[in-house]
């Protein structure tokens, strides 16, 4: 698997193709979201809602071979769209990768211009829940 | 009479920016307004040449800015076509009026066992003061329902009334829906079993020619800030009698007409409710919004708006996925809906890509919302400097938005 910088980097190449349309940009993220894989109905519950966004996130895990994989969901297709970057760049790697991870796509791509400062706040509150699990099953390795 | 609309367009200059790369539409007049340059030029003047506290400073100053103060209030009266000026209190907006009359005709004249009615399309700020005064009071707070069409049921409204109904606080213009209410027979009714009626006018204010005697509303409240003015400036009209009869709701200067630490006897209406220093600035500036207004004709600008809402409703009937939420028979310019399969913040973030500003979410109408079993709707709402070409843009850039979920 290649490292999360070369993900990032792949990301920051496509959004750079968008260029500076704003309109073609959030179509695009929101495409980003219908790949999304199905979440599972029964995580569909209140204790896996991320708190701080505006739009409801549900997210989970999984931890298969030692490495993180994450499942989520949204109710508006711009934050599915978001998840699934952060998706992208973070599922299906060790809990160490994960909080190593220096995910300088967002700020590369001009995420905060794009989705404005609420929606940062909550794509930050996504990233920290997703790091939270990662850090959790690190220690459950070291215990 | 027609009225030209690009001239008015001129007059506002924060209309005249790109937004996203695109020339801004402003589709959301419901929440505020935008102001023309006269609004703006008074302000600036206020401070620039006028500032100094009112109503007591012996000085030049005090006494230029004490006339324009009142000037405001007599425009005021002229606007809602009030009595008397003193039935004018300047608030801070219609959230605190209602707050107001809840905290201190509501606190005198509400006792154990009464009750107050409301409707299911309130705006939180018509529900919440009176959900606290039932409960300090053990009074029972009663919801008139909504229809599917977004009206309120007249039949089930007189069901409820009785001698314990002692308040009726209603919309006159939902926020939510644009739906306009039948406050009248809602006035009359009310007076018969001996109830005051209150009006929120935050959306009717603007929307429709305002008359309180020929209501008899007891009470109407409603912001300068949705009328071209300036934010954080309102009007609570009420009653004389009823105004006499409310103790004062906040203690300080300006209230009073002699203070000792035995007893304070107040000051007379309007003075009684505005103590401390005022919202001077907003306050004058808000006569250069009613002028505004009454320069173009209250009677062109609703038929104007009413037009854009006739052009909207049928252009964006035509988009598939579309559907309106609140299809009353009497509205004003609120257009409402819904993007079949796509969720309200979605399309309004789509669309603030296209440059047009719209409202999503639950318009602080949660209940109501959950009246039509959803979280909320898009709102675009119009106001005098919008145009047909707007609304074109709208249903271009929406028929592109909906094709995503609606092929």
């Amino acid at each position: 698997m290649t490292d999360t910088g070369k993900v990032q980097d792949e990301i920051i190449e496509e959004f750079s193709i968008l260029g500076d349309d704003k309109e073609s940009t959030i179509y695009y993220i929101m495409e980003l979201g219908d790949q999304l894989p199905a979440f599972p109905e029964e995580e569909r519950k209140e204790e896996n809602i991320i708190k701080g966004c505006q739009s409801k996130v549900w997210l989970t895990t999984e931890f298969k071979d030692e490495k993180v994989i994450y499942l989520a969901d949204s109710n508006t297709d711009i934050t599915k769209g978001l998840i699934s970057l952060l998706i992208r760049v973070l599922s299906g790697r060790t809990p160490q990768e994960i909080i190593d991870a220096d995910l300088y796509f967002i700020d590369k791509i001009g995420m905060g211009s794009i989705i404005g400062s609420q929606r940062s706040n909550g794509l930050a509150s996504m990233i920290k829940q997703m790091k939270l699990f990662a850090l959790a099953y690190r220690s459950k390795i070291n215990a | 009479m027609a009225l030209d609309v690009n001239s008015i367009r001129e007059q506002f200059p924060v209309l005249h920016q790109e937004v996203n790369g695109k020339p801004l539409v402003y589709f959301d007049n419901a929440a505020t307004t935008q102001k023309p340059q006269t609004v703006i030029d008074a302000l600036n003047q206020y401070y620039a040449r006028d500032n100094s506290n009112i109503h007591r400073g012996a000085h030049t100053l005090a006494s230029r800015a004490t006339g324009y103060f009142e000037k405001t209030r007599t425009m005021v009266r002229e606007f809602i076509n009030a009595r008397e000026p003193e039935e004018v209190i300047f608030t801070k907006g219609t959230t605190e009026g209602i707050n107001l009359i809840a905290n201190t005709y509501g606190r005198k004249f509400i006792s154990k066992g009464d009750e107050i009615i409301i409707s299911a399309m309130e705006h939180h700020s018509n529900i919440v003061p009176w959900q606290m005064l039932c409960e300090e009071k053990e009074a029972t707070l009663k919801i008139i329902p909504v229809n599917p069409q977004g009206e309120i049921i007249l039949e089930e409204f007189d069901k409820m009334l009785s001698p314990r109904v002692k308040i009726i606080s209603l919309v006159h213009v939902s926020n939510a829906l644009g739906t306009v209410n039948p406050v009248e027979y809602v006035i009359e009714k009310a007076h018969q079993e001996g109830a005051k009626v209150v009006l929120d006018g935050a959306q009717s204010s603007s929307h429709l020619t305002i008359d309180v005697q020929k209501l008899d509303c007891d009470f109407f409240v409603f912001s300068a800030h949705k009328l071209y003015g300036p934010t954080g400036m309102g009007v609570m009209y009420g009653k004389r009698e009823l105004l006499e009869a409310m103790p004062p709701y906040m203690g300080g200067g300006e209230m009073i007409k002699e203070v000792t630490f035995e007893k304070t006897t107040y000051n007379d209406i309007p003075f009684k409710f505005e103590a401390g220093t005022p919202n001077i600035a907003d306050v004058i500036a808000f006569q250069e919004a009613l002028k505004f207004i009454n320069g173009l004709g209250k009677r062109n600008v609703i038929a104007h708006e009413n037009r854009l809402l006739a052009r909207a409703e049928e252009e964006l009937g035509n988009i598939k996925g579309f559907v309106p939420v609140g299809e009353a028979a009497e509205k004003v310019s609120i257009l409402s809906f819904l993007i079949k399969d796509m969720h309200p913040f979605d399309v309004g973030f789509m669309l603030d890509a296209a440059g047009i500003a719209v409202r999503t979410g639950h318009h602080c109408a949660q209940p109501l919302m959950k009246r039509f079993g959803i979280e909320g709707t898009v709102r675009a709402s119009f106001a005098v400097y919008n145009t047909e070409e707007e609304i074109v843009s709208l249903y271009r850039s929406l028929s592109k938005i909906a094709k995503i979920k609606n092929k």
